[in-house]
């Protein structure tokens, strides 16, 4: 971790039809952190991404990407969204998926060529893919699927990486080669950001965590913040969760 | 064949590859209802670009009759948004309010002009190649020709220059906007040109046949392919032969040249969708056959390998002991005996190296899900197939 900031956010309101669904949400991102976003569901932790990554529109707020807005940093960010938000029916092979990792460098109009399927050989070779690069998407299993959208990310060579529940539906081995990869990157000095479900895990898999219930509860290095105070005040219930350190 | 015979082909082989290619990404995008929409709520834009400039294939109004179509996603988008009803609703409300008003406008002033409901509706392209365009007093063909003609070019430009982004927003339209891509963008573009298609259709095969020239093909496509390239030059050839050879069945039982080719499109549509080799019914029901079969067989030779005792594996109590029917049983002792995994001695059963070797391997696969071991025994057993 460096003294840099990847992500800042500032009072960032977030409304589907004027109702709130992100409060007022101060939060800042070191660099090189692996982060769990952890919260109920209807916390706003997707939201929470899109708004960064500007699929959705906040009514209020801003948000920096290294100390710009995200239109300009579009080339330092990678996004997995979640597994089921796509048509795994689509008629395209793995292969193609990830390189559509490569579309936002090579921008408008251009096609992708010799160079860029390369750089979707070689991330698919990082998440155990190769062999199914002509697969049809939806012959492969969930795990796979979540491979395929883990190099894509990949194949984009960003300095963040945004990740919306990527152990949703994945068996045990898949979810450790995920996560394996996900400190590889961190290692290399990228940051990633997870939205994360099984509380189990964050004190494993993450060093740093914020608790999310529609307003921002606490952020920072698990070791610290990672307590059953934090999750009560996230989750509403008494939380008893053995922190192992 | 007259030079008319050949200009009709032409011109509706024109239409259903300009109707194809939106067509294939709206089935892809589970768009198809939003063509009905599209086709009927054109027609208030078409009345009154026609009043405007009293001339049917004017390009005012085929301008006028492509924002009354973008006109009718925005407000089935609108409604939709406010969360009170669901897409298919606001699709209902939307395109028979559009219609309606030009329906009326019809009505009432159209009477005596050459536009009518029925023309609107099934359109007639036996009448297009007289209709004809004049460059400097020189006859150059029908007018639909040239419009349709244009409006392929123009479509096969933009699928060519934009494919790319097309196809990512299709996909996975978070990502597209998270690159920069502007999914919005493509989304009415793809409107756009859904809508001017089917202006420049409509006036040969009209509002309602036009829906099965952009979906059938497109459907029928999606059967047989697992690329998206391909799935469009299937697309284009199914909507081309259907056309045709439509035209050719209309011609000979002297009937609606229109309502044959849709007819001759949903044939083709049956046809693959029963006989396809992957998706196809036949082939589905195959694969679950054989499914079936080999699971029958798996769960036989378990018992078998699990159980020493004879009377266990007695050919006659087979039955009682896994529960089976007769037929069945008898089918898979079949399977199992030509494979060479059990002997029959005296009606008892027994696994053969072969079979023991295969009942380990196949169970280990089922727990462990390795795929390393089992490649060869895929070609042979659906089971194990993805």
């Amino acid at each position: 971790m460096s003294n840099k900031i990847a992500v800042q956010i500032d009072d960032l309101t977030v409304a589907y039809n004027y109702k709130p669904v992100l409060w007022d949400i101060d939060l800042t991102i070191p660099e090189g952190v692996l982060m769990a976003i952890v919260g109920p569901n209807g916390a706003g932790k997707s939201t929470l991404i899109k708004s960064i990554l500007n699929i959705i529109k906040p009514i209020a707020g801003s948000i920096q990407i290294y100390g710009k807005p995200y239109h300009k940093q579009r080339s330092l960010v990678a996004y997995v969204p979640q597994k089921g938000s796509v048509d795994w029916d689509f008629p395209t092979t793995a292969l193609d998926v990830v390189t559509m990792g490569t579309y936002g460098s090579l921008g408008w109009i251009k096609r992708p060529g010799q160079k860029e399927k390369k750089a979707s050989l070689e991330a698919l070779e990082k998440v155990g893919m190769l062999a199914f690069k002509n697969r049809q998407i939806s012959q492969l299993s969930g795990g796979q699927q979540q491979r395929i959208f883990l190099a894509r990310a990949l194949v984009q060579n960003a300095a963040i990486y945004f990740m919306d529940e990527p152990f949703q539906g994945v068996d045990a081995t898949t979810e450790k080669a995920i996560i394996n990869i996900l400190k590889e990157l961190r290692k290399s000095g990228k940051t990633v950001i997870v939205v994360h479900h099984d509380l189990q895990t964050v004190p494993e898999y993450f060093d740093w965590v914020t608790f999310l219930n529609v307003k921002k509860i606490a952020t920072g290095p698990v070791k610290d913040i990672f307590n059953d105070d934090n999750l009560t005040k996230t989750y509403g219930i008494n939380y008893k969760v053995s922190v192992q350190q | 064949m007259s030079s008319a015979q050949i200009e009709i082909q032409l011109i509706a082989s024109l239409v259903a590859i300009a109707c194809a290619i939106p067509g294939t990404f709206l089935v892809l995008r589970k768009m198809a209802l939003i063509t009905d929409a599209i086709s009927h709520s054109i027609l208030p834009g078409i009345v009154i670009g026609f009043f405007i400039t009293h001339d049917l294939s004017s390009p005012l109004l085929i301008i006028l009759a492509a924002a009354s179509g973008v006109l009718t996603v925005v407000l089935v988008e609108f409604i939709q948004k406010t969360g009170l009803v669901k897409e298919d609703t606001a699709i209902g409300l939307v395109f028979p309010a559009l219609f309606s008003i030009g329906i009326i406008l019809i009505a009432q002033n159209a009477n005596d002009v050459h536009l009518d409901v029925d023309a609107v509706l099934l359109g007639e392209l036996a009448f297009a190649p007289f209709d004809r365009l004049y460059i400097r007093g020189t006859d150059v063909g029908p007018k639909s020709l040239w419009i349709i003609g244009c409006i392929v070019v123009i479509t096969l430009g933009l699928l060519f220059t934009f494919f790319k982004e097309l196809k990512i927003s299709t996909f996975d339209t978070g990502l597209a906007a998270a690159l920069g891509l502007s999914p919005v963008i493509m989304h009415y573009g793809l409107m756009t040109v859904a809508s001017i298609t089917t202006v420049g259709a409509f006036d040969a095969v009209g509002a309602i046949l036009v829906i099965a020239l952009m979906i059938a093909p497109a459907a029928t496509a999606y059967l047989l392919t697992n690329d998206l390239k391909k799935m469009l030059r299937l697309a284009v050839f199914f909507g081309v032969s259907s056309a045709i050879i439509g035209y050719w069945v209309a011609h000979t039982l002297d009937t609606s040249i229109s309502g044959s080719m849709t007819t001759v499109l949903g044939l083709i549509f049956l046809f693959v969708y029963l006989f396809a080799p992957n998706k196809g019914l036949f082939s589905v029901l195959y694969r679950q056959k054989q499914q079936r079969i080999e699971v029958s067989l798996l769960t036989f030779l378990l018992h078998l390998g699990n159980h020493k005792e004879e009377d266990e594996r007695h050919v006659k109590h087979l039955n009682e002991h896994i529960n089976w029917q007769k037929v069945q049983s008898k089918s898979v002792l079949d399977l199992a005996l030509k494979n060479n995994m059990i002997t029959i001695d005296n009606d008892i059963v027994s696994l053969t190296k072969k079979g023991k070797k295969f009942t380990t391997k196949a169970i280990d696969y089922i727990i462990s899900n390795k795929n390393s071991e089992i490649e060869t025994m895929k070609d042979r057993f659906f089971l194990f197939r993805g």
